[in-house]
C-alpha cells in the first residue's frame, strides 16, 4: 500500500433486524436502535443503527485490507455524523495518507444514501 | 453541566471474561467471516492462544466500565440528549477466548462548546497477565446543555 491508494471498499446493507442482533452482541439496548415507535417519539425518523456498529464495519474493512489479521489494526479514530438506518446500503472507503516503516495511516469514511455517517476516520495499520 | 473538578475521576475496574460464543455472536453481527474469530484451529494456526476477538470487540468488554462513568450522578449526563460524537481505540495485545479483561474508565475532559456539553471518557483495558490490550477515548455530546 502506498500514499493515495484506496483500500477495497466494503459495501453492506444491514437488514431490518441487524440493530437487534448488534444490541444483543454489544449489550447496547438503547431503544432508539431497536424500537421504531420509541425512536419516533424522540424525534428520529425511525430506529437508527448503532454508531459503534458502523465503526465496526470500518474496522472490518481495514483488517480485510491488511490480509485478515486483526493484530494489524493498531488504531482507529472516527467521528459519528448524521443518522444511519437499516435496509440502506453503507459504503466504507479509505485512502492511504502515509505509508512507510511498515506502517500505513488511512483517511476513512462511511456513507449511506450520499451522506457521510462516519467522517474524519483515521486508521493505522502495521504491515511488517 | 457538571463541574470540571470531575476531570481525572476514575471508576472501579470492570472485569469481563471472554467466551468463544460471545466472540462469534459479535463477529456475526458485524458480518465478519475471518475464520480466526470462529475456529480454534484456524486461530491457533495463525499464532493466537485461542479464538481471537475482532478489534472492535473492545466495546463488549469495556461497556461495563463506561457504564460506571455514564451513570455517575455527579457527572449528571442527560441520556435523553446524549449523542455518541467520536470514538478512538488504540490496540495492543490481541484479546482471545478465555482472557479476563479488566477495564478502568475515567473522566478525561468536560467542556462546553456552542451550547453543547462534551464529556470525554477514557478507558484502559488490560488482560489477566497485566498486558495492555486497548485504550479507548469515548466522546459523548449532550445537546443543548
Amino acid at each position: 500500500m502506498k500514499e493515495g491508494d484506496e483500500i477495497p471498499a466494503l459495501v453492506v446493507t444491514p437488514d431490518r433486524y441487524l440493530p437487534h442482533r448488534y444490541a444483543g452482541a454489544s449489550g447496547d439496548f438503547n431503544p432508539i436502535h431497536i424500537d421504531p415507535a420509541f425512536a419516533k417519539s424522540v424525534g428520529l425518523p425511525q430506529n437508527i443503527l448503532h454508531g459503534l456498529y458502523t465503526m465496526g464495519l470500518v474496522a472490518r474493512a481495514h483488517v480485510a485490507a491488511a490480509g485478515g489479521d486483526p493484530r494489524r489494526l493498531r488504531r482507529l479514530s472516527v467521528q459519528f455524523r448524521g443518522l444511519a438506518i437499516p435496509e440502506k446500503e453503507i459504503t466504507v472507503s479509505a485512502a492511504v495518507k502515509e505509508a512507510g516503516g511498515g506502517r500505513v495511516t488511512t483517511s476513512a469514511s462511511a456513507r449511506q444514501a450520499g451522506k457521510r455517517i462516519i467522517r474524519n476516520g483515521e486508521a493505522e495499520l502495521r504491515l511488517d | 453541566m457538571a463541574g470540571t473538578s470531575l476531570i481525572g475521576k476514575a471508576y472501579p475496574a470492570f472485569e469481563y471474561e471472554v467466551g468463544k460464543e460471545k466472540i462469534a455472536e459479535y463477529a456475526r453481527a458485524i458480518g465478519e467471516q475471518e475464520r480466526v474469530y470462529f475456529d480454534r484451529g484456524a486461530a491457533r494456526d495463525a499464532g493466537f492462544r485461542d479464538v481471537v476477538a475482532p478489534p472492535m470487540f473492545a466495546v463488549v468488554y469495556s461497556a461495563g466500565a463506561l457504564t460506571h462513568a455514564l451513570f455517575d450522578h455527579e457527572l449528571g449526563v442527560d441520556f435523553a440528549r446524549l449523542v455518541h460524537g467520536a470514538q478512538e481505540f488504540d490496540w495492543d495485545e490481541p484479546v482471545c477466548c478465555g482472557d479476563v479483561i479488566s477495564t478502568v474508565a475515567s473522566v478525561d475532559d468536560i467542556a462546553e462548546k456552542a451550547g453543547n456539553g462534551f464529556f470525554t471518557l477514557g478507558s484502559v483495558s488490560t488482560n489477566q497477565e497485566g498486558a495492555g490490550v486497548v485504550r479507548g477515548t469515548w466522546t459523548h455530546i449532550v445537546r443543548g446543555t
